[in-house]
């Protein structure tokens, strides 16, 4: 059992002065703090996530009967287009990212992301970049032709105004921010665990970013060259996507959707990740088969790169490539079904302690099985060519994002905004959150299944009385409504927390991962000496001893309150990928104002792009420039010290 | 009659009573055709199977919860607790290993069955997608046995027909769901499909894909008639437009040809030869007008030809402000066009 030594032993008080950022803008622009750059992910993406969400209301006002006159077609097209773009991109990976950066240096004993300056830059694009796509709404000018902007209607023959040209260059800034975040949570899960943390006892929340990470990096790149393709097609005349000149349009189906599939991984492996955190603290014991649900994660994300085709299923592919790729369809659900098996036999052999974070979670499980089978039913080819492109996609891809994001998403707040603020959230108002969400969430998008199966196409703006599709639609209008004030109610939730919450303490949930071992919300140091693991689950062991799953017989127990305190300067150890071997002291970096500078820069560049203003675009280039120099400018560190 | 309940009920038994063939004419699961009925058959197996599993795991997470609240006298302390490995080789490999394996092989069979129809196509159709409407072509041997119609495809009954699938501009998705699934039309590429219909009857259809501001109102019908009638319809609309009658008519054919329609319009036999929008040698035979968007009368056809952009904004179409003794002269003209 390790022993407690006296906290005061280590210096904390010089740890703070290290790892404080400066007070006033120049700490606010400069900090590389991933709590606080966690907590910034966080709150934009909750922003962009009403913004996308008062979009749908809208579109739901419109289709509440036939033949209504809201809006024009012009704007219901903006509409749907920001909505689609705006919840996938700004929303639905960024808040992942942010719990990922908040959590991940905390459950992995590090003082911080392998990449802190290039967290900064992570996290300044993003916000620069949904700056930048949200000017195009503000001037009238949003993209219009769908998330998937299929061309030829994308070329300026059929969309000469700047609207997609905001949309090629929104994507493309975007991705620098999701690449090189990727890329330092790959960085960060190699060589920043604590010793001893090796790779069969990390958290499965890491192994869920871990996975969508490296699915970024390899998928993203075929986004960014269809978007440079598209604006260069617009700007400079090439030929792409354009048949009349020997351009293909399915060019860009294939390259859109070589990166789109394994997008919907890369925003659902994280939120199953959380879900495999909060099971096991809510049912009390160890999570069922993890190995199982570690490779299944795995799994997936190497799978989810061979099933892009079933999105053109009718584009007129031959037989043969059609059921190569429907068969990886099919086979794509035998992983989740690992994951939700394993979730159920949890709660089943343990005793599960329904707060609201549990409620979200078994909700979620339902709702992810549903999004999983109609998964599987568009997986069928002949029944694709019948319900793609209706409302039955819509259904199921709302199954997918809200079911296995925005529920997981949610019982994440409830679970760690009490690590964060060190206050918890009501669990009156949590079980009244759950229930509207729950039941709006089902009653607005289960009728799409029905009004899909009846023939009702996406993207319409509206649609004949003779339709016959008229109370589905009000039923599902009403839904929304409702789940929308789920969404108001968790809001709210969050404001009452932050000035009333009761104390939450170090562990308020008697959980057994490393975030949970320092009080709440958290030291700028993160941990005043660096822990020593030796199970998966190291606050449980003092309750399941020799069971702890991970813990070898023989080499003793977990060390969370002392180790080695590193506190000369900003250190954390470098470790080995595999076992987590310390191999060096590593001295992180100080603020930096560089990469905001550098966000900024590419923020005018853009600008510079769309409006065709060359001398802001090469102002900017230039900017960009000068900041990557003064980024990279040597300073006089000592690096690699054996440990 | 049992013919007839053998459709409605499945729709009716699922969907639910607003959900009858005759109200939802685009319901998926009312289907007629060869390969429409082969393909909701998959359809019918996965949605069951899919309700079976959704059930299953919604128990299970039910009673899961009952269990709990059964035991809530103990204390909230860790225990280690059994390994549980089997539930997660039967319930998330094993079972759902067998289900997806019939799955697929009832999905590759489907496949294979409706890749091709079994006999020669008794008729071939040209589909052209534009914004937003279908130009339908059946060549015939010669430029006088060429039938050019619009948003209305007819085909003889109990017959393959071959669709070829074109488009002027944009990716259209020809969807007809009584009698086939989607084939894309894309830019650069003839892409064909079959539709064989087994009774006669009028089966609704729409462009599948998004295609710009008035994609919602981009119907078309399929009408499978006898072959008797099919080959008259064919005579029919091969022949030119019938001469005006009438002084309104011949009046109608003048403000035709002066007001700018046939720079854009075909009326074959009157010297027009607008390719902009559609030939409306026999526009007076066909249901609908502006792809569906209106019922096919007099009072809507002068409402469309003065309000086509407050109809359908963005289309082609413009509005014309002709006075109203021309627009009721030229209503009553294309009245003729049979």
């Amino acid at each position: 059992m390790a022993t407690l030594a006296p906290i005061a032993t280590a210096p904390v008080e010089r740890l703070h002065d290290t790892w404080e950022a400066r007070p006033g803008l120049y700490g606010i622009l400069a900090t590389v703090d991933h709590k606080t750059i966690g907590k910034r992910y966080l709150v934009t993406s909750l922003v962009f996530l009403v913004l996308g969400g008062i979009e749908a209301l809208i579109m739901r006002a419109q289709l509440t009967h036939a033949n209504a006159h809201l809006l024009s077609p012009g704007a219901y097209d903006q509409l749907f287009t920001m909505h689609g773009i705006t919840m996938i991109f700004w929303y639905a990976s960024p808040v992942l990212s942010g719990f990922s950066n908040y959590i991940w240096p905390l459950m992995l004993g590090s003082r911080d992301m392998a990449y802190p300056r290039v967290n900064a830059l992570s996290y300044w694009t993003f916000l620069a970049s949904g700056i930048f796509i949200y000017t195009a709404l503000c001037i009238g000018q949003a993209p219009n032709a769908g998330w998937f902007a299929y061309a030829p209607m994308t070329l300026r023959t059929f969309d000469p105004g700047l609207n997609m040209d905001f949309y090629a260059l929104g994507l493309i800034f975007l991705t620098v921010s999701t690449t090189v975040g990727a890329i330092n949570f790959i960085g960060t899960v190699m060589k920043m665990r604590a010793p001893g943390m090796s790779l069969n006892r990390l958290p499965i929340f890491v192994y869920g970013t871990m996975t969508a990470s490296f699915a970024a990096v390899f998928s993203l790149p075929a986004l960014t060259v269809a978007a440079t393709y598209l604006y260069f097609e617009r700007h400079f005349h090439m030929h792409f996507f354009d048949a009349a000149q020997g351009g293909s349009p399915l060019l860009w189906q294939h390259l859109f959707w070589m990166f789109g599939h394994p997008w919907v991984y890369i925003i659902v492996l994280p939120a199953m990740g959380m879900v495999s955190e909060m099971v096991p603290t809510f049912c009390r014991r160890p999570l069922v088969a993890y190995p199982y649900v570690a490779l299944s994660t795995i799994a997936t994300g190497i799978i989810g790169f061979g099933v892009w085709v079933h999105h053109m299923f009718a584009t007129g592919l031959p037989g043969v490539s059609m059921s190569f790729f429907s068969g990886a369809s099919i086979i794509i659900a035998i992983p989740s079904a690992i994951a939700v098996f394993a979730w159920i036999a949890t709660m089943w052999l343990g005793t599960p302690v329904w707060k609201t974070p549990m409620m979200f979670v078994a909700g979620f499980v339902v709702l992810f099985v549903i999004g999983g089978v109609s998964g599987v039913v568009t997986a069928a080819v002949p029944f694709d060519w019948q319900v793609t492109d209706t409302y039955f996609v819509v259904a199921h891809i709302h199954y997918v994002l809200i079911g296995i994001n925005v529920f997981p998403v949610v019982a994440a707040f409830y679970y760690w905004m009490p690590k964060i603020t060190g206050r918890m959230m009501s669990e009156t108002l949590g079980k009244w959150n759950f229930w509207t969400m729950f039941i709006g969430f089902n009653l607005g998008f289960f009728p799409m299944h029905i009004s899909g199966l009846l023939g009702m196409p996406r993207r319409v703006y509206t649609y004949p009385a003779s339709a016959g599709w008229g109370s589905v639609n009000l039923i599902t209008t009403i839904g929304s409504a409702i789940f929308a004030v789920g969404v108001l109610l968790f809001v709210i939730n969050i404001f009452v927390s932050l000035r009333r919450g009761a104390y939450a303490g170090s562990n308020p949930w008697d959980a057994g991962t490393l975030e949970w071992a320092m009080e709440s919300p958290p030291p700028p140091y993160n941990f005043a000496v660096i822990p020593i693991i030796r199970s998966r689950l190291p606050l449980w062991e003092d309750q399941l001893g020799d069971a702890t799953p991970g813990l070898i017989p023989g080499e003793g127990h977990s060390h969370v309150s002392e180790g080695v305190v590193l506190a000369e300067g900003r250190e954390t150890f470098g470790t080995s990928p595999l076992e987590a071997h310390p191999l060096h002291v590593l001295h992180m970096p100080e603020d930096s104002m560089f990469p905001f500078l550098l966000a900024v820069a590419m923020l005018g560049t853009a600008y510079g792009l769309v409006f065709s203003l060359w001398w802001l675009a090469i102002l900017g280039g230039v900017g960009m420039l000068a900041c990557l120099i003064g980024w990279l400018w040597p300073r006089h560190l000592v690096t690699g010290e054996r440990a | 009659m049992p013919r007839l309940s053998r459709r409605l009920a499945p729709s009716a038994v699922a969907l639910g009573s607003c959900a009858l063939a005759g109200c939802t004419p685009l319901n998926v699961l009312a289907h007629d055709g060869v390969t429409g009925s082969r393909e909701t058959g998959l359809g019918w197996f996965l949605v069951i199977v899919s309700c079976a599993v959704v059930c299953i795991i919604t128990i299970l997470v039910l009673a899961a919860y009952v269990r709990s609240r059964k035991r809530r006298t103990r204390d909230d302390a860790v225990f280690a607790g059994r390994s549980g490995v089997p539930w997660v080789m039967w319930g998330g490999v094993v079972i759902p290993g067998i289900v997806l394996l019939v799955t697929f092989i009832f999905t590759i069979g489907t496949l294979d069955a409706v890749a091709a129809p079994t006999r020669a196509p008794a008729a071939t159709v040209k589909v052209i997608g534009h914004q937003w409407w279908w130009e339908v072509r059946y060549e015939g041997t010669g430029p006088s046995q060429t039938v050019v119609t619009a948003n209305e495809i007819h085909v003889p009954v109990g017959q393959p027909v071959r669709l070829e699938l074109t488009t002027s501009d944009v990716i259209h998705s020809f969807w007809v769901p009584a009698l086939a699934g989607k084939t894309d039309i894309i830019p650069g590429q003839t892409n064909t499909t079959w539709i064989e219909a087994r009774h006669t009857g009028v089966f609704g259809g729409t462009c599948g894909e998004y295609c710009g501001a008035q994609h919602a109102h981009m119907q078309m019908r399929v009408i499978a008639d006898s072959p008797g009638d099919f080959q008259k319809w064919l005579a029919d609309e091969a022949a030119p437009a019938a001469k005006p009658a009438d002084p309104t008519a011949a009046d109608g054919l003048r403000v035709f040809m002066t007001s700018g329609c046939a720079n854009c319009h075909t009326i074959r036999g009157t010297g027009s030869g607008g390719g902009v929008g559609p030939d409306l040698t026999h526009i007076a035979s066909r249901t609908t007008i502006a792809a569906g968007a209106l019922p096919n009368t007099q009072a809507n056809l002068m409402g469309w030809i003065v309000a086509a952009q407050s109809i359908k904004p963005g289309s082609d179409m413009p509005s014309l402000p002709l006075p109203s003794r021309d627009l009721q002269s030229l209503a009553a003209y294309l009245e003729t066009l049979r």
